[in-house]
């Protein structure tokens, strides 16, 4: 009965506090014959921090559980068809090089021999600046590839231009070569 | 397993000052009675932590063993310095859990400034040395202390992806996500209970909302083209979103709970990178409208946008503090890419890094710290700094390749 009114004076106490204090981890019984903040205060202490030991005992700390999520490998993507499809930009450029207007045009003519055939344009950029404007560069690269399909007849709905921005790069590295490489579209089939 | 790393690793962050003049607490954190026995050294985690926030100096502690209990000797720590002490203990109750306990003393006056005591399970511990330093800042500072927030950052092991919840000082990092596809642009929810991010698990950039309590996530924009940069309204109701399902990269509201987006903006470059005003009267963006990305702001239904940055070349990644009075942003200066701070009251912008890959930064949610993603010898790795720039620590946390920072909120209480 005295311990219940303990933990009633306790509660009475800590909600005076407006803490968001657990009363059902404020443990009577682990605090018997075990050092007591109050005890400074008796040693000539001012009062009030002792009090607000006190009061505070027993204050639940936890750090809130999180639960982990495991995403598994993707299915492996269908053989594409052949020849090459990339295509390089330079530093900060979203216009497609005359060189690789054969590739385009390779592709298109593989798009369009099967209307239900899909592609996705996966514009990349360089490992030089943020995450998500890089992003956005991307994007604008992927978008000049999808243009140039469609100026060649391929259909709006087969191809869906999407940006990694900086985060797949072809080849690793930071001379000039490698940043080259990964300044690309990639043409891929789903 | 995942808290491995929260329980063997010990303050592994240096504290870095440069600069003089600082005003600065000295500060003596008496190792705890028990710190010896326990799983975690209490006083230390609380010494880095007033550290970390540059407004403490500590003071040297050897001596006979103090704790909560002990009456100081005033006239022998003012004669070391210290303005102010704490000392405490760390103690095994009979069912396992720890029994925290401090005192913090003003040594100057000889006054008693409050403690608190605390029971916890061991993989508590440190967040009960955080809730003590946010104790001894707030009474010396008058400022909320921010050290018992969290943090979330993503790493990047071999081919694996990773996006974590951890303390504010990187440690007891815990897994919300694992993915063999890049994650990015993290974003606290404002009641710190959802995280959304970017995902290219599906093969494209993608938007989830994730409650990291339960695990439990959804797709919150899965649009034709890439969707990124979620952005949460302060109100947690609505977010911004980049699509590109109309052509180009461009602004977009939406309902929290999913929906179809509204466009925000109507520009034929880039618009990405939106981050609300703490007040949400305002919306920050990036924009290449004026020929290369600069940061902007309009009202956040959209309306006539105002240019905000105007040095430079490549002004990126726009954060607001919480109390509104700083916008922390990344600006490319001579090649190398530097987080600036300005003073939005002023516009006066300084460079407050000496590194050049900085990327992503977040406000703590007192605004006293800005946490950002930059290279320290090769690696990529988290660091906190002062807004003059002056106090920097790099933060422990998980091996790999360590990016994406985000501060959460602070927590109803």
């Amino acid at each position: 009965m005295n311990r219940y009114l303990l933990t009633l004076a306790l509660t009475a106490v800590l909600a005076g506090c407006g803490t968001s204090v657990k009363l059902d981890d404020v443990a009577v019984e682990d605090r018997s014959g075990k050092p007591v903040a109050g005890q400074a205060g008796a040693a000539g202490a001012t009062g009030a921090g002792a009090t607000a030991a006190g009061a505070a005992g027993g204050s639940a700390v936890t750090n809130t559980a999180i639960a982990p999520v495991t995403i598994g490998a993707a299915d492996a993507a269908a053989p594409p068809p052949a020849g090459p499809r990339i295509v390089l930009f330079d530093y900060d450029s979203f216009t497609i090089k005359t060189e690789y207007q054969p590739v385009i045009e390779a592709q298109a003519r593989y798009l369009k021999a099967d209307p239900r055939r899909r592609a996705s344009v996966e514009g990349h950029t360089d490992e030089r600046g943020g995450r998500e404007y890089n992003l956005a560069l991307g994007q604008k690269r992927a978008e000049a590839v999808r243009r140039a399909l469609g100026l060649l007849g391929v259909a709006d709905a087969q191809v869906e231009a999407v940006s990694f921005g900086k985060e797949k790069p072809a080849v690793q590295g930071s001379d000039e070569a490698a940043l080259a490489r990964n300044r690309r579209a990639e043409i891929a089939y789903r | 397993m995942l808290l491995l790393a929260g329980g063997a690793v010990q303050a592994q962050f240096r504290v870095e000052v440069s600069g003089i003049g600082m005003t600065q607490v000295p500060i003596a954190v008496a190792p705890f009675r028990g710190d010896d026995a326990a799983p975690q050294k209490i006083a230390a985690i609380v010494q880095a932590d007033l550290e970390r926030s540059g407004q403490f100096r500590s003071i040297d502690t050897a001596g006979p063993t103090l704790d909560e209990t002990s009456r100081p000797d005033f006239s022998a720590w003012r004669q070391r310095t210290a303005d102010a002490l704490a000392t405490g203990s760390v103690t095994r109750l009979a069912d396992g859990r720890f029994d925290v306990r401090f005192r913090l003393w003003d040594t100057a006056r000889g006054q008693d400034l409050g403690g608190q005591s605390y029971a916890v399970v061991a993989g508590d511990l440190r967040q009960a040395a955080h809730r003590i330093a946010d104790f001894i800042y707030e009474k010396l500072t008058g400022d909320k202390g921010a050290f018992s927030t969290r943090i979330a950052y993503v790493t990047k092991a071999g081919q694996r992806y990773s996006l974590w919840v951890a303390d504010a000082d990187g440690e007891s990092a815990q897994s919300a996500l694992s993915s063999p596809e890049p994650i990015i642009s993290p974003a606290w929810s404002p009641n710190g209970a959802q995280l959304a991010y970017v995902s290219f698990e599906s093969r494209k950039p993608v938007i989830y909302a994730h409650d990291v309590a339960s695990g439990k996530r959804r797709l919150l924009a899965n649009f034709r083209g890439s969707n990124s940069a979620p952005a949460w309204a302060p109100d947690g109701r609505t977010l911004v979103v980049t699509l590109s399902r109309d052509g180009g990269s461009q602004l977009y509201t939406m309902d929290a709970n999913g929906g179809e987006p509204r466009r925000l903006t109507q520009s034929v470059g880039i618009d990405t990178e939106p981050a609300f005003a703490p007040d949400g009267r305002s919306l920050y963006f990036v924009s290449d409208r004026g020929g290369s990305p600069q940061i902007y702001r309009m009202p956040p239904g959209g309306g006539n946008a105002e240019r905000v940055t105007f040095s430079g070349t490549y002004n990126i990644s726009p954060s607001l503090s919480p109390d509104g009075r700083w916008l922390a942003y990344v600006s490319r200066i001579g090649g190398a890419f530097k987080l600036h701070v300005m003073e939005l009251a002023t516009g006066t912008a300084t460079a407050i890094t000496d590194t050049t890959s900085d990327e992503s930064p977040s406000f703590s949610p007192n605004s006293r710290l800005i946490i950002y993603a930059t290279q320290v010898q090769g690696r990529e790795a988290l660091m906190t700094s002062t807004l003059d720039g002056r106090i920097k620590a790099r933060l422990a946390g998980q091996g790999g390749d360590i990016r994406e920072p985000d501060w959460a909120p602070f927590q109803k209480p």
